[in-house]
């Protein structure tokens, strides 16, 4: 921001970082940082750090993050001990030093979860989210198969719903934020983006009991309604998809249970 | 250097079809016995390494991200073209063809461009069986929109987020693969070098970025879809992470490099705000739908806030110049009109460097017009975006806008199959540079990423491999596996010991300084040429000074940049030595001492072709090599947008 006299206001800061490599215990190290300008954005201010850092000699911090436009779901970082920091709907890189006052004490660590493990310092192994993804988010449509694209007609409402699930960008924020280390708000986007949607249905209980199924294997709590999945969520995905997730889950389970082959289910079929 | 493009006899219409009847196929139980390793994982790259493991490869794949659904190609926001005329406004391959190679400034092969067009609309139909959420009207058909300089609506969207959503779809395909065994995916992995066997690229030598081993890959073949070069300006609209150095190893290893001049700037980015900045975020060109764009008549008003210039005061510059298209004018052009007010010292907002380098967008009409809720529901992404970054609501004043680096026509070059000149060495997406020629249309670049990995390199790459022998694929044990590891091993160890005094970002931001100045929206031979000589001066530093911390056995980030870093100093001499040599003004490449009143020109008599840069030795400038481009269907014109 500039101020009347035509100057950029700036901030001193002091800064609690992480520090830890992998498969050792981490501590928090402080620094001291000056000048830094409002207008900057929070990873500039890390890099700020960092070339400090390089110029006394010392590591610079590791951090995740790339496209720094708020869509990669790269960034990572539990700020004041809110995940994406105290901005609501907002990623760690669309979060300015304006919200931020002078000489304030600011606490920067890693996604905090039993299925996230520490890399090193705020970077942590997110894969869960690929492997519950491989298992079945997708629609199976091999290349070239696919029907002229307006022979299936989707209902805006439910184009436009599949649409605001589809906007999550896997950054684990929901996680993290879970004193359960839950998933469902993740498992639940997608699911409500893919099960909604007419190209969806073939494979739909197949791909609810796949993807519940290997979210608990890959070490992820379970939801009990706390709600700050939603509070920080930098996409705004509401609570309403894990409700979603379990009817469609409670409704393959069912459609398993009173199936009429009298085998038993591989995984879902 | 053998450039020949391969590009098949016969009338344009009938190349594609006529050619994939003839390029050699291989049986399906053969398949599995050859393993394609594809490096990205960015629309081009998933897509291709999806469909390779349907058709029943062994497929490699590798990404730098901690996950293939984040490439850069999910941060495009406007939309993807495809020649369906569901809007029945006259919309046709034919046409799309022609606004494609005209915005490239007669710059592309036209049979690329061509057999771009025809699978174009394959590609929506791939893409919405996958689920990808388009926007759609009431009767649940598919919505369009204008974009970008057409004058037809061909565009398709999803929000603000179609790249995102159709990354996520090829993600979606690709994850299939992995989860059923047919792709190993080997995320936080960086390509540094490729490995050639008897002249045919047979193998890549990566680093893991997690325990910094550094390993080597054999392949049948390899397929290089890593995107654009845009970073070598430092700031740009690019994520963080991306680089040139698979392609610019690639092309030390032998492959030319075309066009690396051809740098698109795109018009709607915000504006520079201060020394720290790292980014420059991209607000989609769609915004030109609605938005008028204008500076003050008087350069005396260009202080005042918006709100106190009065109507009859305000320069509505692109509709004053390009009536016809208006605010819609394609990108190059846009660009440099809002630099050419600002030099005037007419721009508006912040002071940087002693100017203000920003002109308006203004959506008050468009609220009038169409009130708040539409304006909100077409961009309400966008203008939250724009005010987290400035503080400011577009609702209440205009955005302020300023040109930015945005996406890279050049690349490696590729002829008709997308194949290199390197034997077994295949290129996709952004990484090459044979469909845009000079310029890119808006909503064009996932168009061309998903074609190359769904619809070309799937038949290319088989008739390659029915050429080689299954099972030949040579051992990572290998002399020349063994030599590019070392060489490899080599550099990262030279990086580390240098311990110099400045860091890597030191480099990158003096690089960037020196390539945005002399080699961004306007060019002249004294500046390219000081250019060269500050950046021979740079590599030198760079290599007695640069100060890498961390150690290679460990998540390094600062030198995973400073590798990076080298790389595209080379590079920007190379880019800056193309810029030199093409003595002509077309599309993004504006040369000031070639121009008609402001307009660029061309000259198709010694310039209608691709420069393809051969790779001489360290710190040897490389070799000018030609593919001339033959235009059979196409008449040359001057692209007028008045």
């Amino acid at each position: 921001m500039v101020q009347d006299n035509g100057k950029e206001e700036t901030l001193a800061l002091k800064l609690r970082v992480w520090r830890q490599r992998r498969g050792q215990p981490g501590a928090f190290e402080e620094h001291a940082l000056a000048a830094v300008p409002t207008s900057a954005s929070f990873l500039e201010m890390m890099d700020m750090l960092n070339e400090q850092l390089i110029k006394a000699g010392k590591d610079t911090f590791a951090f995740d993050h790339d496209c720094r436009e708020g869509i990669c779901g790269m960034c990572s970082m539990t700020i004041n001990g809110m995940p994406h920091g105290p901005l609501p709907g907002v990623t760690t890189c669309q979060l300015h030093m304006r919200n931020f006052r002078d000489g304030e004490t600011i606490t920067v660590e890693p996604w905090r979860a039993r299925a996230f493990p520490v890399l090193k310092d705020m970077i942590v192994d997110r894969s869960g989210f690929d492997k519950v993804i491989q298992s079945g988010g997708f629609i199976t449509v091999r290349t070239g198969s696919a029907p002229e694209a307006n022979n299936i007609p989707v209902p805006k409402p439910i184009a436009d719903e599949a649409m605001d699930a589809a906007e999550c960008i896997g950054c684990g924020a929901c996680v993290a934020s879970c004193k359960n280390g839950s998933a469902m708000l993740f498992v639940g986007a997608k699911i409500n983006h893919l099960n909604i949607l007419p190209q969806g249905q073939a494979e739909r209980d197949r791909r609810t009991l796949a993807m519940v199924k290997t979210m608990d294997e890959a070490g992820f709590g379970n939801c009990t309604n706390y709600g700050e999945c939603q509070a920080h969520c930098p996409k705004s995905i509401t609570l309403d998809v894990i409700a979603k997730l379990n009817r469609d889950y409670l409704r393959a389970r069912v459609k398993e249970f009173f199936s009429s082959t009298g085998k038993p289910s591989k995984g879902g079929d | 250097m053998n450039l020949d493009s391969k590009t098949p006899a016969g009338p344009l219409a009938d190349k594609w079809n006529n050619h994939k009847a003839k390029l050699r196929l291989v049986n399906p139980a053969n398949r599995r016995k050859y393993h394609v390793i594809v490096v990205g994982s960015g629309l081009a790259g998933s897509a291709a390494a999806a469909s390779f493991a349907e058709m029943g490869y062994e497929v490699s794949c590798f990404c730098y991200q901690d996950s293939p659904r984040r490439a850069h190609s999910i941060a495009a926001q406007g939309g993807i073209n495809a020649a369906k005329n569901y809007q029945n406004d006259g919309d046709s391959v034919r046409r799309l063809f022609q606004d494609t190679i005209k915005g490239g400034d007669y710059r592309a092969r036209e049979a690329n461009v061509y057999r771009l067009a025809q699978v174009s609309a394959s590609i929506i139909d791939q893409c919405v069986a996958q689920g990808v959420p388009f926007a759609r009207e009431y009767g649940g058909l598919l919505a369009n929109r204008s974009f970008g300089g057409a004058q037809v609506s061909r565009t398709f969207y999803a929000r603000g987020q179609t790249g995102q959503q159709l990354l996520i779809g090829a993600y979606s395909a690709l994850s299939r693969q992995i989860g059923l065994g047919t792709v190993k995916m080997y995320t936080r992995h960086e390509m540094l070098d490729l490995v050639l066997v008897d002249g045919k690229a047979k193998g890549i030598v990566t680093r893991d970025l997690v325990t910094g081993a550094v390993e080597s890959w054999s392949s049948d073949v390899v397929v290089v879809c890593t995107g654009g070069y845009g970073n070598v300006f430092y700031l740009s609209t690019n994520a963080q992470g991306c680089n040139v150095t698979a392609t610019f190893r690639a092309h030390r290893r032998g492959a030319g490099f075309a066009n690396p001049c051809y740098t698109q700037i795109h018009p709607t980015c915000i504006p520079v705000h201060g020394e720290d900045q790292s980014k420059l975020t991209l607000m989609s060109e769609s915004l030109r739908n609605d938005g008028r764009v204008w500076v003050p008549k008087n350069k005396a008003d260009s202080a005042k806030p918006a709100s106190e210039v009065p109507e009859e005061a305000r320069d509505y510059f692109l509709e004053r110049k390009y009536p016809s298209y208006g605010n819609l004018a394609p990108r190059d052009i846009a660009s440099r009109a809002a630099k050419e007010v600002c030099d005037e010292g007419r721009g508006v907002g912040q002071v940087v460097d002693g100017k203000r380098l920003g002109v308006y967008l203004d959506f008050s009409a468009a609220i009038k017009r169409l009130g708040e809720p539409e304006i909100r529901a077409r961009y309400g992404n966008l203008f939250d975006m724009y005010e987290n970054i400035t503080g400011e609501s577009a609702y209440k004043q205009p955005m302020r806008i300023f040109p930015a680096v945005h996406y890279t026509m050049g690349g490696l070059w590729v002829d008709y199959n997308l194949q290199s000149n390197i034997p077994g060495l295949f290129v996709g997406g952004e990484a090459n540079f044979s469909d845009h020629g000079a310029n890119r249309l808006g909503a064009s670049a996932l168009m061309q990423g998903l074609a190359d990995g769904y619809f070309v390199l799937p038949y290319t790459v088989t008739d390659f491999l029915a050429g080689e022998k299954s099972g030949s694929r040579p051992s990572t044990e290998a002399p020349e596996f063994k030599a590019v590891t070392k060489d490899v091993n080599d550099r990262v160890a030279k990086l580390l010991s240098i311990n110099g005094t400045k860091s890597p970002r030191y480099y990158h931001k003096a690089l960037g300084k020196i390539t945005w100045e002399k080699c961004g929206m306007a060019r002249d031979k004294a500046g390219l040429e000081g250019a060269i000589r500050d950046l021979q001066a740079l590599r030198k530093d760079f290599w007695e000074n640069v100060k890498v911390v961390g150690s290679g056995d460990a998540l390094a980030p600062e030198l995973e940049r400073a590798g990076r870093v080298a790389d595209f100093l080379d590079f920007g001499i190379m880019m800056c030595l193309d810029a030199l040599t093409r003595e002509e003004s077309c599309g993004g490449h504006f040369r000031t001492e070639f121009q008609d009143a402001g307009e660029a020109k061309r000259d198709d008599a010694q310039y209608a072709h691709a420069a393809v840069w051969e790779w001489t030795g360290e710190g040897q400038l490389p070799a000018r090599h030609v593919e001339p481009l033959v235009y059979e269907e196409t008449q040359l014109s001057t692209r007028s947008y008045k």
